[in-house]
């Protein structure tokens, strides 16, 4: 450590650091060296290889901490417009400008170390527990995006898609134990589109209807009002980023009744009404006939929902 | 190499002598100046949160001051790039702003002016000297550079901008406008190394220095030594340097007298503590020399 210019052991001048900066002189050659040039050279490269080295550890720790911070499922919910989570990662600078001009202080930028999952830090979330989403007609925290991660093509804010609201808990929903709450349901600034009440018998009176609040994903904007309102000590119904909410159907899944409207009429035709014979006379032999069960008054799956298959 | 104790003891506290015969508030001149900007930004950041005065939003990384002049980080903006996000126009304009401005004054006057994590760097450095600490391995000082490259091939590996995710002087702003978090534990571990590693943080590593540093290349705004036929070689200058290596072409060579490295920082501190008035602060032309 001797030849650092912070610690001079003499009055005599500083030498060049190892790597040496443009226009110092090479440090004089001492016996062990071997010369001058290969002297220097060897630091030189000693140098450059610790360097890279170093760097790209540093560089690789960064990677697999990156990697591994984003493989969490984050349950942030995004301001409106916001990227997809990978895309919005490459875009979000995390300057917090859009924090500043939401008016109802909805938005926070997600602090280091934070364990509840609630995004990379410095990037920005809302809870809806919390504060939900008030979604502005103007959406003044998407026009202060600098970079596009909230994408500024989003004007209309019931396209917005912060989230899914799911109602999680069926055993605790007052409405499912058959009372009337529908705060949820009421508050939704999209009411009877993202939220609708479904009626259905309620088995356990017997006599009663059961509403049952349900959120439909072609309106739910994910804003958390529902969630916020809640009159249970833990909501029932919460607000789930769309990877954690989303369900998904398999590619080749076509839904028959969706076909059928489409096509305005059944696309396989009127089913072939056959006779069913051998009903009216029981079975010669008694080995085939015991086990069948009595013939059914159609030719459906009894137990089948309506939907699948099922007849209502 | 026999250390002197009367010499480690005068360069643990550079700058005595400029004290007596220029006097304090002369002899930092430039540290004070240097911290009234340092701590300026902060305030005009903090006014909004703290006070209700926005002036600037945001953050260093990007911000909109007065509601229409953008600026952005144009380091963050390249990893944005590298990750495979086109920018809006706004961020790619206050980039520029930011860009050129840095590439006319000097990039490193970034580091010095305007970060915050240099009032952590110094006074580490500033402990440093005072507790005659000599411990610590130096990184090779490419490193930075190396780390720079490094971090962009990252970004556009895992597509997302990486420093982001480990940046002190992120975490510091962010920290104190937007809530702390942990954010301080990173700027604890920058002092700590700093205190263990002369200069190991801004001078070695961090790629945002490194970064600005190659904006300086055709900076204006340059120290200059025109009285270094009078330097004594009493060495403050170099132990107070933040890049001491910048120095010596200057100081000690036939050529230029200006600093011109784009690794000098132009924070000054050289001009505040030489007692001979070796340095001054001037422009990349002014070749005047007494020598």
């Amino acid at each position: 450590m001797a030849d650092r210019p912070d610690m001079p052991a003499t009055p005599d001048l500083p030498r060049a650091p190892r790597g040496g900066a443009a226009g110092t002189a090479p440090a004089p050659a001492t016996p062990e060296q071997g010369g001058p040039a290969s002297g220097a050279r060897r630091r030189f490269l000693n140098g450059i290889a610790g360097a890279a080295g170093s760097a790209c550890l540093m560089g690789l720790g960064v990677g697999l901490y990156s990697r591994q911070a984003r493989a969490l499922p984050a349950l942030a919910l995004r301001p409106p417009g916001a990227l997809a989570e990978a895309d919005f990662l490459a875009a979000c600078v995390r300057c917090g400008l859009c924090v500043r001009d939401c008016p109802y202080d909805t938005l926070k930028l997600a602090p280091l170390g934070d364990a509840a999952g609630v995004g990379a830090a410095g990037t920005p979330y809302f809870s809806a527990r919390q504060v939900p989403c008030e979604m502005c007609e103007d959406i003044p925290c998407v026009k202060a995006c600098p970079t596009g991660a909230l994408d500024h093509g989003l004007t209309d804010i019931n396209q917005a898609r912060m989230g899914l609201a799911a109602l999680v808990d069926h055993e605790s929903c007052l409405n499912f134990l058959g009372l009337r709450c529908d705060v949820c349901y009421r508050v939704c600034p999209v009411i009877d589109q993202a939220i609708t009440l479904e009626k259905m018998h309620n088995p356990r009176s017997d006599r009663h209807a059961m509403l049952l609040p349900t959120v439909h994903s072609d309106h739910c904007t994910g804003c958390g009002k529902c969630e916020k309102s809640c009159v249970l000590p833990e909501a029932a119904i919460k607000v789930f980023p769309l990877a954690l909410a989303k369900g998904k159907l398999p590619e080749h899944y076509r839904k028959g009744w969706e076909e059928k409207e489409k096509a305005g009429g059944s696309l396989i035709g009127d089913q072939l009404q056959l006779p069913a014979r051998g009903v009216d006379t029981p079975p010669a032999s008694p080995i085939g006939g015991a086990g069948l069960p009595s013939a059914p008054s159609h030719p459906v799956v009894p137990s089948a929902p309506p939907g699948l298959g099922g007849e209502r | 190499m026999a250390v002197s104790t009367s010499a480690a003891k005068r360069l643990s506290r550079p700058g005595q002598e400029a004290v007596r015969t220029r006097g304090w508030l002369a002899a930092h001149k430039w540290l004070l100046l240097r911290r009234a900007s340092q701590l300026t930004i902060l305030a005009l950041f903090l006014a909004g949160p703290w006070f209700g005065v926005w002036l600037v939003k945001g953050n260093l990384t990007s911000s909109l001051t007065l509601g229409v002049l953008p600026l952005t980080d144009p380091y963050a903006l390249l990893q944005s790039l590298a990750a495979g996000h086109w920018p809006y126009k706004t961020a790619l304009i206050g980039a520029a702003i930011v860009l050129a401005f840095y590439l006319l004054l000097g990039g490193r006057v970034f580091c010095s002016w305007v970060c915050p994590v240099n009032l952590i760097t110094d006074a580490a450095a500033w402990s440093r000297r005072r507790l005659g600490l000599k411990t610590g391995k130096t990184p090779a000082e490419a490193t930075r550079r190396w780390l720079l490259g490094a971090t962009l091939v990252v970004s556009a590996a895992t597509g997302s901008i990486a420093w982001e995710w480990v940046n002190p002087v992120s975490f510091f702003h962010r920290s104190l406008f937007f809530g702390w978090g942990l954010g301080w534990l990173a700027l604890a571990a920058v002092f700590v190394y700093d205190l263990t590693v002369a200069r190991g943080w801004c001078g070695h590593l961090c790629p945002m220095g490194a970064f600005y540093s190659l904006l300086g290349k055709t900076a204006l705004a340059r120290v200059t030594a025109p009285q270094r036929a009078r330097c004594n070689d009493c060495m403050d200058c170099f132990a107070v340097c933040p890049e001491p290596q910048v120095i010596r072409p200057a100081l000690k060579g036939s050529g230029s007298p200006v600093i011109l490295s784009s690794d000098c920082t132009t924070c000054g501190r050289c001009v505040d503590v030489c007692g001979q008035d070796v340095f001054r602060f001037s422009h990349r032309f002014d070749q005047r020399s007494a020598s």
